[in-house]
């Protein structure tokens, strides 16, 4: 398997590259080298009462390490992933190892150049967006060419062209694009002085990908296009981007013929002591793919955020959203503030609050009963609600010692429409959460989580207690347990219990747990992977050098 | 022959770097655009604090450990800048999903941090981040002498035995 994914042309160019860099560097200042690593291995043990699937490696694990050189304007850099073979909750096709990243970089004051692979995000990435997210098991890397180019003050372009990375393999769709964005303050010296900054953007994407179907006559290259400005003031920010795709029937939209688009707007208010955000968008037919026929989180050319809440803690993150790319409208409110030390409500340490609501929808759909599918009255709510959150976090310092976090979050969450079930619709969760942190002494800490979830639908409710005792600087040993004592079903009210300890020194870090991992979906970003049930022994193992 | 040419690149890779590593007292940090908390392009190579110690720490608004290590560092922070002038830089992660939070989220905390966005993971990947908080401290001229990941009540203290050898020249190791 090793290095399948290598053109020998081009290693013999990097080693070409490194071993010139090295004879160089001899005489004169060597370059650094420097790196991360990061080990994921479970050893599964068959639990019945929780249906843990049959694991006949019986341990599985996900590895990778970085290694970046760097010397004056040069860099380069490769990733070798090995998943022998992947973890539960990660695609299968991952399996393998391999050289899956690797580039050569060169840049100066005006000009950045990349060749092999590269990320890359054009504005809020609703119409590009190259990125990984490890513990989701994406990443859509693009293979090919980049250009950034910075010719005078405060104009930025940059280009780009490649494939996109597919597990160990690449799509087969040509992606290319640029991007131009234009600080007006910093280009035109007039405005130099002024109150008010506007920052002006616009991309655009191609994708070409041929069409093989013998009975559609599909599009063979999708344009996407976008435009965007921020402008500050003072406190003040608004940020909004609108973009447009052209035609793409793909499995996702179902085939159909209709263009999509997307905005996204956002106003920021935030001083010293205050801040306040109030966020919209809405989403139309807007899944964007290098392969027409990909599903799941794979080969995705852009990136829909959802616009709701990220949560932390486990029982609230127990609902979690993931935008829903063929239609969407959301909002989303959020104020944060601090009740100053020494005042009756700040107490004698100081007080946050953040208060938060946010709700997705569906868009208006007027079905055409052609191959466009359906027509959609912009400003019009669909009928259906995907998601609802209103929370509210207070994190109060006690004492010198003590710092105590509450929280109460309020979840309507639309299971059938975000997690494809059937017939359990809307689930309505009122959670409540208390976290304190004991410091005893500038060795040894505590803290401690207890944590409730109220529902009548799904599963019912939850309840959840961890316990995580510190020794700085290098050692922590954590215990919880998820309860399920509100199932419906007897048989189903099961301890999800877990303990763990770890050794971290510098940038090292060693922990081993043991226990039950409920069934579940793991987001980040909006974006979703499902777990399924295990029980068992885990290892992690990071390290930067 | 693509195990041979993997082979050869570690071996040219890996020999003469790690050698010249050993004279090295660190590397300087990369430079990467990243962005203020106003959404404007901000290069990496223009952190600067008159050759003073800068900190610079890897968070993200859904990151509970990173927020309480920047909750714990700020009520301490005044004293650390008088004794030994450091600058913290706080660069958070948080995508477009939550990057327009930051600045309400910093400035709801009133932190007096100097913050920046690295909303695609650029710089983050750069310095070889795993995941937050990670914690980097450069000398005053700009290398990197010191890190550490993760964070528990405590690590604070060791943090700050580090700023103040890197602020006296001395070699910053780990507190046993």
């Amino acid at each position: 398997m090793m290095g399948r994914n290598i053109f020998p042309g081009f290693s013999l160019f990097i080693l070409f590259i490194f071993y010139f860099s090295h004879s160089v560097a001899q005489g004169i200042a060597g370059g650094a080298i420097h790196g991360n690593f990061e080990l994921d291995a479970q050893y599964y043990r068959t639990d019945s009462s929780i249906g843990t699937p049959a694991v006949p490696e019986k341990m599985l694990s996900n590895g990778f390490a970085n290694f970046i050189y760097e010397k004056d304007n040069f860099s380069a850099g490769l990733r070798y992933e090995s998943y022998l073979d992947p973890m539960l909750g990660f695609d299968p096709r991952y399996k393998g190892s391999g050289i899956t990243y690797r580039y050569l970089s060169y840049k100066n004051e005006e000009m950045e150049i990349t060749v092999g692979n590269f990320y890359e995000q054009f504005g809020s990435g609703i119409i590009f967006r190259s990125y990984e997210e490890r513990g989701l098991g994406l990443d859509n890397a693009m293979e090919g060419l980049r250009l950034k180019y910075n010719p005078y003050k405060g104009i930025y372009f940059k280009g780009v062209i490649g494939n996109q990375r597919d597990f160990f393999s690449k799509g087969e769709g040509i992606v290319r694009g640029g991007d131009a964005e234009i600080n007006l303050n910093e280009t035109f010296s007039c405005l130099a002085s002024s109150k008010t900054k506007w920052i002006i953007g616009g991309s655009f994407v191609s994708k070409f990908q041929d069409d093989q179907d013998p009975v559609y006559i599909l599009p063979k290259n999708v344009g996407a296009g976008s435009g965007r400005i921020n402008m500050i003031h003072g406190n003040l920010n608004i940020s909004a981007e609108y973009s447009i795709k052209a035609n793409d029937p793909s499995s996702v939209n179902k085939y159909i013929y209709k263009t999509g688009d997307a905005t996204i707007v956002n106003v920021i208010y935030s001083k010293k002591g205050f801040g306040a955000s109030l966020g919209a968008k809405r989403i139309d037919n807007m899944s964007f793919r290098s392969d027409r026929s990909a599903t799941l989180n794979s080969l995705m050319i852009n990136y829909l955020p959802a616009m709701t809440r990220q949560h932390t803690n486990m029982l609230s993150a127990f609902y979690p959203y993931a935008t829903q790319p063929n239609g969407e409208f959301g909002f989303q409110g959020e104020i944060f503030f601090n009740l100053k030390q020494g005042t009756k409500s700040g107490g004698s340490y100081g007080t946050d609050v953040t208060l938060n609501y946010s709700r997705a929808s569906d868009i208006d759909h007027q079905p055409t009963g052609d191959d466009l599918g359906y027509t959609s009255d912009y400003l019009k709510f669909g009928k259906e609600i995907f998601f609802q959150d209103f929370n509210i976090e207070v994190n109060r310092k006690v004492s010198k010692k003590l710092r105590l976090i509450l929280s109460y979050v309020y979840l309507d969450y639309n299971k059938d429409i975000i997690q494809g079930s059937r017939g359990i619709g809307h689930v309505y969760s009122n959670i409540a959460m208390a976290e304190l942190n004991w410091k005893i002494n500038s060795k040894n800490a505590i803290r401690t989580e207890l944590q409730h979830l109220y529902t009548k639908q799904d599963q019912q409710s939850w309840a959840l207690w961890l316990v995580e005792y510190t020794v700085a600087p290098h050692w922590f040993v954590a215990a919880f347990d998820e309860y399920n004592y509100g199932n419906e079903i007897k048989d189903s009210r099961l301890h999800y219990y877990n303990g763990s300890f770890g050794y971290t020194k510098n940038s090292n870090r060693v922990s081993l747990g043991f226990g039950r991992q409920r069934a579940g979906i793991f987001c980040v970003g909006g974006v979703c992977r499902n777990v399924p049930a295990s029980n068992g022994f885990t290892l992690s193992v990071t390290s930067s050098f | 022959m693509k195990k041979i040419i993997a082979l050869a690149f570690f071996i040219v890779l890996f020999h003469p770097v790690f050698s010249q590593e050993k004279e090295q007292k660190g590397r300087l940090f990369p430079s990467v655009d990243i962005k203020t908390l106003n959404g404007e392009n901000f290069n990496t190579s223009k952190f600067s604090n008159d050759g003073k110690v800068i900190v610079i720490d890897f968070w993200a608004t859904w990151c509970k450990p990173c927020i309480e290590e920047l909750n714990t560092i700020h009520e301490s922070y005044a004293e650390w800048k008088k004794e030994t002038g450091v600058k913290i830089i706080t660069v958070s992660v948080d995508d477009a999903r939550t990057m327009s939070r930051v600045a309400p989220f910093v400035n709801g905390k009133g932190w007096d941090y100097e913050s920046y966005l690295d909303p695609n993971g650029d710089f983050k990947r750069a310095m070889n981040v795993n995941m937050p908080p990670q914690t980097f401290v450069l000398n005053g001229k700009g290398e990197i002498v010191w890190q550490h990941t993760g964070f528990e009540q405590g690590n604070e203290e060791e943090l700050f035995e580090a700023i103040k050898k890197v602020a006296a020249n001395k070699p910053a190791t780990e507190s046993k």
